[in-house]
């Protein structure tokens, strides 16, 4: 490889990787949004209202503080030499 | 330029693509997927929703109703973007 040859791949893998970082939050959001819909869309009507809005975005919080919550229990439970 | 399901291949054998050709490409196909999984959820949810004991073809309401819901879950869709987006930032500003 010449040197500039390398320097485009090193540019090519940066690119990639912001893209699979892009596509990393939109996975995420696809995940959230299935979840969320469940919890707090009742009847499909002409608008969001904004009783559904908060309710979408206390979802998504909660969901995170969850995930968070049980990663923080499970890192202790693992140390403690629990199964 | 070709479809979405077009490889680098062609571009390797003539020698080189350039990096901008190749981001173009893979922007396309993330596009594509993040677009497919749309599609699929929204249909699951307003499927769940709209249609009640599946009869011999969907009638009025239920084309209403399909519509109606694909509008509300891409205000959905955007609605947890927005708040994961914020989130994140949040998160990253404790750092």
């Amino acid at each position: 490889f010449s040197l500039s040859e390398n320097a485009e791949s090193a540019e090519l893998q940066r690119l990639i990787a912001v893209e699979q970082q892009k596509a990393q939050f939109q996975a995420q959001v696809h995940n959230f949004t299935d979840v969320c819909w469940d919890k707090c869309v009742d009847k499909p009507s002409s608008k969001l209202d904004s009783r559904t809005e908060i309710c979408l975005v206390s979802c998504v919080e909660r969901f995170i503080d969850t995930t968070l919550t049980i990663t923080n229990r499970f890192t202790q439970m693992v140390q403690k030499g629990a199964h | 330029q070709e479809g979405f399901g077009s490889d680098f291949s062609s571009g390797a054998s003539s020698g080189k693509m350039d990096t901008g050709t190749i981001m173009e490409q893979v922007k396309v196909q993330i596009a594509v997927a993040n677009a497919q999984e749309l599609l699929q959820r929204m249909t699951d949810k307003c499927f769940k929703k709209c249609i009640g004991k599946p009869g011999s073809t969907l009638d009025n309401s239920e084309q209403k109703c399909i519509a109606m819901c694909m509008d509300r879950y891409m205000d959905a869709w955007n609605t947890v973007s927005r708040a994961y987006n914020s989130r994140l930032q949040r998160e990253r500003a404790r750092i």
